[in-house]
C-alpha cells in the first residue's frame, strides 16, 4: 500500500466529492460555492457552447424529501419568469445519483461585495429597489423567499439585480395554479417551529418558528434588513423611515407587500414625500430645493442680476 | 451479473455491506462478531500505532506491542460492544480506550510482556513506522488531530487498495490505472486525458468517462468503509464530514 502524501489526500477528498458529469452535455469548470442543501459549479454545455452554474445536491445518497425540495426549488424557480430571478435551464440527476438543475451563470457581484466596492447611496437604493421588484413579483405568483439577504443577491456586470436561492422559498394558497402544480404540497418540510431563514435578516415571527404565520411580510421585513445594510451614515431620515417602517416588529405595521416598500423607496430617489415618514415645513422645503435645483439655481441667478444691475445703473 | 455490484463484492476480503461492523462486534454469532473485529483492527491498527508513538512517545518496539495488546485486550473483554453512540464517535470512544489502556500499562510496569500470551496479529508495522518515522517529526498537529488525520489517510489508503483489487477482479483494470496516472500522480509533469488517451490507446472523451466511473467507484468505496466503522446514521454523518469534508446522508 501506497503511503498518501497529504497533497493526494487532498485531492482524493476532493475527487470523490465532485459531482460526475460524464453522459451528460456539462463538462467540470470548477466549483462556486457551497450552500446548506447542495454546492454550486461553473460547468460548460458543450451542446450550447456556454457556461452554466449548476447546482448540485451534496451527496448522492439522498432522502426522498430532499431530492422533491431540490426539484421543487428549481420548479419555483422556472416557474417565475422574471429579469430579477435567475432562470432555470435544466433540471435532471447526474450518473452518481446526485439532483442537479442548471441555471444562468451571472458574472458579477454579491450585493454584499458591490456594497463594498463603494457603491454610492443612490446606485444602492436603485439596486434595491429592483430586488424589491422582483421578491413584489414572486409575490404576485404566491412565493415567498424567506431566506433574503445581500449574499442571495447578485448584480451583474451589467448591472442588473438577479434574486438567487429560493431553496426554502414558501409556495403560499394564493399561488398561481398554473405555475406551482401542487408545489403547495411540498411545504411539508417547514412544520410549525421550525426556524427557517438568516438570523440577521429573518423577521421575528421567522425566528420564533411561527411558520403559518409567514406571510410576505416577513420578505418585506428582510428587505428591511437588506436596505439597513445598504444605507450608511448619510441616509436621509425618510430613508430611514423606510427601513423602519419595512422592519417593524408586528407584520402589521410594515409595508402591506414589498411592491409597496419598493414605491416608497422610487418616491424617495425621486425626491417626493415617502409614505413611511412625516415631514415638517423646514424638510419639505428642502427636499423641494434639493429635487428643483437647477429651478432655484435659475431664479438666484436672475434675483442677483437684477441686483446687480439695479446697483450698476444708478448715477 | 456485474461482479462490482454483487453483493458482498467480487472480493470478500472487503465486504460490502450495509451492516456497521460496530454493531456487529455485539452479535451472539461468533463468525460476525470476528469479522467485524476484523474490520475494527484493519480499519485502525495503523493510527493507533502512530499515535502511541507521537503521544505516549513508546519507541518502535513497545508500540507494537502495545498496538497488539490493546486490540486483543479489547477484542477479548469485548470492550467496543460497550461502545455508545449516543455518548461520543466510535474513533473518539477507542482513543479514549487506548489512552486508558497504555496508561494502565505504563502503571503496571509493562506486565504484558512481549511474547506473553496475547493474539499477535499480522500487520505491516514496519511501513507504519517508516511513515511516522518521515513524515510525524514534521507534524505540527496536537496528537488527538493527529489520530484523526491519520486515520482520514488510512480509510483512504484502504479504500485506494479496495479500489484496485475490484478493478482487478472484474477485469476492469484499465479504471484504475487510468485513476492512479490521474488522481493519483506522482509525476509533478501535468498529465492530460488527450495525453492519458495516447498512452491507453484510448479517446479522450473516452478516458473522462472511465475517470467519472473510477471516482464514482472509489466514492463508493470510502462510504462503504465509512459505513462499516459507525453505528448509527448521525455518526456515519458526523465522520462523514470529517472524513470527506462535506455532509453525507
Amino acid at each position: 500500500m501506497k503511503w498518501l502524501s497529504d497533497e493526494k489526500l487532498n485531492r482524493l477528498r476532493t475527487i470523490v466529492n465532485e459531482p460526475d458529469f460524464s453522459s451528460t452535455k456539462y463538462t467540470f469548470v470548477k466549483e462556486l460555492g457551497r450552500g446548506g442543501m447542495g454546492a454550486v459549479y461553473l460547468v460548460e454545455d458543450r451542446e450550447l457552447n456556454r457556461l452554466v452554474a449548476v447546482k448540485v445536491l451534496n451527496t448522492p445518497d439522498i432522502t426522498e424529501d430532499l431530492r422533491r425540495r431540490m426539484i421543487r426549488e428549481a420548479q419555483i424557480i422556472a416557474g417565475l419568469e422574471h429579469p430579477g430571478i435567475v432562470p432555470v435551464h435544466d433540471v435532471g440527476t447526474l450518473p452518481d445519483g446526485r439532483i442537479f438543475y442548471a441555471m444562468k451563470f451571472v458574472r458579477g457581484l454579491r450585493l454584499d461585495e458591490y456594497a463594498a466596492q463603494g457603491a454610492s447611496q443612490r446606485d444602492r437604493l436603485r439596486k434595491f429597489q429592483a430586488v424589491c421588484d422582483a421578491v413584489a413579483f414572486a409575490h404576485a405568483h404566491g412565493v415567498i423567499h424567506r431566506d433574503l439577504k445581500p449574499q442571495n443577491i447578485m448584480i451583474g456586470s451589467f448591472g442588473e439585480v438577479l434574486v438567487l436561492d429560493w431553496g426554502v422559498a414558501k409556495v403560499g394558497p394564493q399561488m398561481n395554479a398554473d405555475l406551482f402544480h401542487g408545489l403547495i404540497d411540498e411545504n411539508h418540510d417547514t412544520s410549525h417551529g421550525t426556524v427557517i431563514g438568516t438570523r440577521d435578516y429573518m423577521s421575528p415571527e421567522q425566528a420564533r418558528g411561527e411558520i403559518d404565520q409567514i406571510d410576505e411580510r416577513a420578505d418585506v421585513y428582510s428587505l428591511g434588513a437588506v436596505l439597513r445594510f445598504l444605507l450608511d451614515d448619510k441616509a436621509t431620515k425618510a430613508a430611514k423611515a423606510i427601513r423602519s417602517k419595512a422592519m417593524a416588529h408586528a407584520p402589521e405595521s410594515r409595508y402591506a407587500t414589498a411592491a409597496e416598500l419598493s414605491a416608497d423607496i422610487g418616491r424617495l430617489l425621486d425626491a417626493e414625500p415617502v409614505l413611511a415618514y412625516r415631514e415638517n415645513p423646514v424638510e419639505k422645503a428642502s427636499r423641494w430645493v434639493g429635487k428643483n435645483r437647477f429651478l432655484v439655481l435659475l431664479v438666484l441667478a436672475y434675483l442677483l442680476m437684477r441686483i446687480l444691475l439695479i446697483f450698476t445703473s444708478r448715477p | 451479473m456485474d461482479p462490482d455490484t454483487d453483493i458482498g463484492g467480487p472480493l470478500h476480503k472487503f465486504p460490502v455491506t450495509n451492516h456497521s461492523a460496530i454493531a456487529n462486534a455485539r452479535s451472539d454469532d461468533q463468525v460476525t462478531r470476528q469479522r467485524a473485529l476484523d474490520v475494527i483492527l484493519t480499519s485502525y491498527w495503523k493510527p493507533v500505532y502512530k499515535y502511541i508513538r507521537l503521544k505516549w512517545q513508546a519507541n518502535n518496539e513497545d508500540a507494537k506491542d502495545l498496538t497488539q495488546a490493546f486490540f486483543a485486550n479489547a477484542f477479548e473483554k469485548d470492550h467496543f460492544a460497550r461502545y455508545d453512540a449516543g455518548k461520543a464517535s466510535f474513533q473518539t470512544f477507542l482513543r479514549t480506550c487506548l489512552d486508558g489502556f497504555v496508561a494502565n500499562e505504563r502503571k503496571a510496569g509493562s506486565r504484558l510482556k512481549r511474547g506473553g500470551d496475547i493474539d499477535h496479529y499480522s500487520l505491516d508495522f514496519a511501513a507504519a513506522e517508516d511513515e511516522h518515522a518521515s513524515h510525524a517529526v514534521s507534524s505540527t498537529l496536537n496528537p488527538e488531530d493527529y489520530f484523526h488525520r491519520e486515520w482520514v489517510r488510512w480509510m483512504f489508503t484502504l479504500a485506494v487498495d479496495a479500489f484496485r483489487q475490484r478493478c482487478l477482479d472484474s477485469d476492469r483494470m484499465v479504471r484504475f490505472q487510468l485513476f492512479e496516472r490521474y488522481d493519483l500522480n506522482d509525476d509533478d509533469r501535468e498529465v492530460s486525458y488527450a495525453s492519458l488517451g495516447q498512452e491507453f490507446g484510448l479517446e479522450p472523451a473516452t478516458v473522462n468517462n472511465y475517470l467519472a466511473a473510477a471516482r464514482r467507484d472509489f466514492r463508493r468505496i470510502v462510504l462503504e468503509k465509512l459505513r462499516e466503522i459507525t453505528a448509527t446514521d448521525e455518526e456515519f454523518r458526523t465522520e462523514g464530514r470529517s472524513l470527506l469534508g462535506v455532509d453525507v446522508k
